[in-house]
């Protein structure tokens, strides 16, 4: 199973949720923030905290740890600047 | 009370783990026909997070314990005629009507377009959302490669995958063990597993009355498992330590961990670094009240999900199990879904056949007490923050804003301070800072309801049927036995065991044009 990362293939085991994906290609991040345009990644683990957000298939604030990969995905990385954000 | 035991009595189980599946087994022994949902796409919970493989490798079964139960669970509730087992369906939003509760479900991918709505409108409900960690903040906890003990758990349990190739294991509580037993299983090294209770509160915890631990013979075997994995894998266990920051420019390179006195403030002087590429950790863990608040259930002073002998909650036809009444592993979760969903379906406690499940759940409650004695959280752990700590990760809110909030408003009151620092506003609504927050002030004030339990799309509200098809007619055999409380009419017509597709109800709350925002 292959996914695109930011354009560039990504190979997955099936059943991998699309953090599980990233994680196993050593991605720790895959999401600016608003604020302080820092990075961020997987923290809960469990779709709680909403950290792992990123864009599949062109939908923003999809859970990277909850969504199941599907062949083909094209994820893109998530930032969405705050009008007046110090980045 | 009896209900007729003939599938005219219906139960919707919320959370498919471990509570959630034996809840669904004991309802539908008791007659009763059952809607068993979950948001994430398998049965198992957190508990029994698996991959989703036809042949699970030998490397992926000895992650697992007592998988066996969970076949059988899983098996009837995927085959059981009366069940009707529902995976990718979320409940974002739950309220109680004269007539009884209704539970709103999106089903499709998850945070995708065009899911499919749902809405229910059963007898009884069995809530069974289980729980997920607390994390105390330290300084650098928003870097990349800083998790929660349990996302360690499920990437390795769901992914195989490791979150890291160093990794350092801390927090409080016994389930820093199997986190990192399964870390080593996964291929990480484990550093070190740093444990911030002193081993005076570990006896007092777990020591006395070590014969009623037996009595909870499934849980002491399996932490008897990690304790000889440990050895085998020589992973340092240390107790009366903390992780008091973590160090790295884009992800996490370093930790300093510190001894800790028994207040859990920082010894000066005692911190060292240690070189890592990931770090878990986890304060225990903290219920996910959101959907039993919306239906009106009262929360313990403990902030559990409060429930009587029978499972029931405060609210009328609402029972809870597992974590998010308590915490008590595995044996407290499937033993009180077993007792919840006897009774949610119209049985007696007193049955015959709930002996073994009243007398397990008085065994595992034993566990819960002993955890709290031995690794609940102590005050002095606010000493590790630092001003530009953050505390909200949603709204990037820090410490020192938090208290420029409190200077400004002159009040400590959360929903002032809340609304001028922005903290506990962002996506997460909350769930993640909310008590940090609420401890951080001072403050006890109990949590609010909030009408929509899960962020949606608005696209996702707006394509929410307003109005009931042309008259909605009864559900076959939909009479209700004069004892029930009588719920009114349930669905479309349809064979017996159709969900309730009750789109004359679908009418999201009105309260609920919440826009799904960015952080
Ligand atoms: C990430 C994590 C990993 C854990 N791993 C272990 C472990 O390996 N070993 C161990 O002993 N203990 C583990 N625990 C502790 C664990 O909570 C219990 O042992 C056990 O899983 C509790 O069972 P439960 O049925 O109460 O809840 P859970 O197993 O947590 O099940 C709750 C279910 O409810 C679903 N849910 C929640 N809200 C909604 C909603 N609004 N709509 C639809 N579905 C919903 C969730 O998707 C979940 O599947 C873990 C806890 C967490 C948070
Ligand atoms: S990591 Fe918390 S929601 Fe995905």
């Amino acid at each position: 199973m292959t996914i695109t990362v930011d354009g560039a293939p990504v190979t997955g085991a099936r059943g991998q949720s699309i953090a599980g994906v990233l994680m196993a290609d050593g991605r720790r991040d895959w999401r600016t923030t608003s604020v302080a345009a820092r990075p961020r990644g997987l923290f809960c683990g469990i779709g709680v905290c909403f950290d792992c957000i990123v864009t599949v298939n062109d939908l923003a604030d999809v859970r990277a740890c909850l969504r199941r990969a599907q062949d083909g995905d094209v994820v893109t990385r998530q930032h969405h600047l705050l009008p007046g954000a110090d980045a | 009370m009896r209900a007729p035991r003939d599938g005219t009595r219906h139960v919707v189980v919320v959370g498919a783990g471990p509570a959630g599946l034996s809840a669904t087994r004991a309802a539908v022994q008791q007659g009763a026909r059952v809607t068993l949902l979950d948001a994430s796409h398998q049965t198992g919970g957190q508990y029994w997070r698996h991959r989703d493989t036809p042949t699970p490798t030998p490397a992926e079964q000895r992650l697992q314990h007592q998988w066996r139960v969970h076949e059988v669970l899983r098996d009837l509730a995927r085959t059981h005629p009366r069940v009707e087992l529902r995976t990718g369906a979320q409940v974002w939003a739950a309220e109680q009507h004269d007539d009884g509760p209704r539970l709103h479900v999106l089903v499709g991918d998850v945070d995708g377009h065009g899911r499919t709505h749902l809405s229910l409108a059963p007898h009884a409900v069995v809530l069974a959302t289980g729980a997920h960690d607390r994390t105390l903040p330290f300084p650098g906890w928003d870097l990349p490669g800083v998790v929660t003990a349990g996302a360690a758990q499920a990437l390795a349990k769901g992914d195989g995958v490791a979150v890291g190739r160093r990794v350092l294991v801390a927090g409080a509580g016994p389930f820093l063990l199997p986190v990192a037993a399964t870390l080593a299983e996964v291929g990480a090294t484990v550093v070190g597993v740093h444990e911030a209770s002193r081993p005076a509160g570990l006896v007092r915890g777990w020591l006395p009355r070590p014969w009623r631990l037996a009595a909870s013979p499934g849980k002491a075997v399996e932490l008897a498992g990690y304790v000889a994995g440990h050895v085998r894998h020589r992973i340092p266990y240390r107790t009366g330590e903390a992780v008091v920051a973590a160090h790295g420019s884009d992800r996490v390179q370093a930790v300093t961990v510190a001894r800790i006195d028994e207040r859990w403030a920082p010894v000066p002087g005692s911190g060292r670094r240690v070189e890592v590429d990931a770090v878990c950790v986890s304060h225990g863990f903290t219920p996910r009240l959101e959907v039993a608040i919306a239906l009106g259930a009262s929360i313990s002073s403990s902030r559990f999900v409060a429930v009587d002998g029978d499972q029931a909650t405060s609210a009328e036809n609402i029972y809870a199990a597992g974590e998010l009444t308590g915490i008590g592993g595995v044996d407290a979760a499937l033993a009180e879904g077993w007792v919840a969903g006897h009774v949610a379906a119209g049985g007696d406690r007193s049955d015959r056949s709930l002996r073994r499940a009243v007398s397990r759940r008085r065994a595992s409650a034993d566990v819960t007490s002993r955890i709290e004695a031995a690794h609940g959280i102590r005050p002095g752990w606010t000493a590790w923050l630092r001003d530009d700590t953050l505390v909200c990760r949603c709204e990037e809110v820090t410490v020192g804003r938090l208290r420029t909030a409190v200077e400004v408003t002159g009040s400590s009151d959360p929903v002032s301070v809340k609304l001028t620092s922005r903290a506990g506003l962002g996506i997460c609504q909350g769930r993640v800072c909310g008590r940090v927050v609420s401890e951080l002030l001072g403050s006890s004030s109990p949590m609010q309801a909030r009408p929509v339990v899960t962020p949606v799309r608005l696209g996702d509200l707006a394509a929410t049927p307003p109005f009931a098809a042309p008259g909605v007619p009864q559900a076959p055999g939909a009479a209700e036995p004069a004892t029930a409380p009588a719920p009114a009419p349930l669905g479309p017509p349809g064979p017996p065991h159709s969900p309730d597709h009750d789109h004359a109800r679908a009418r999201a709350p009105h309260s609920a044009t919440t826009e799904r925002t960015h952080p």
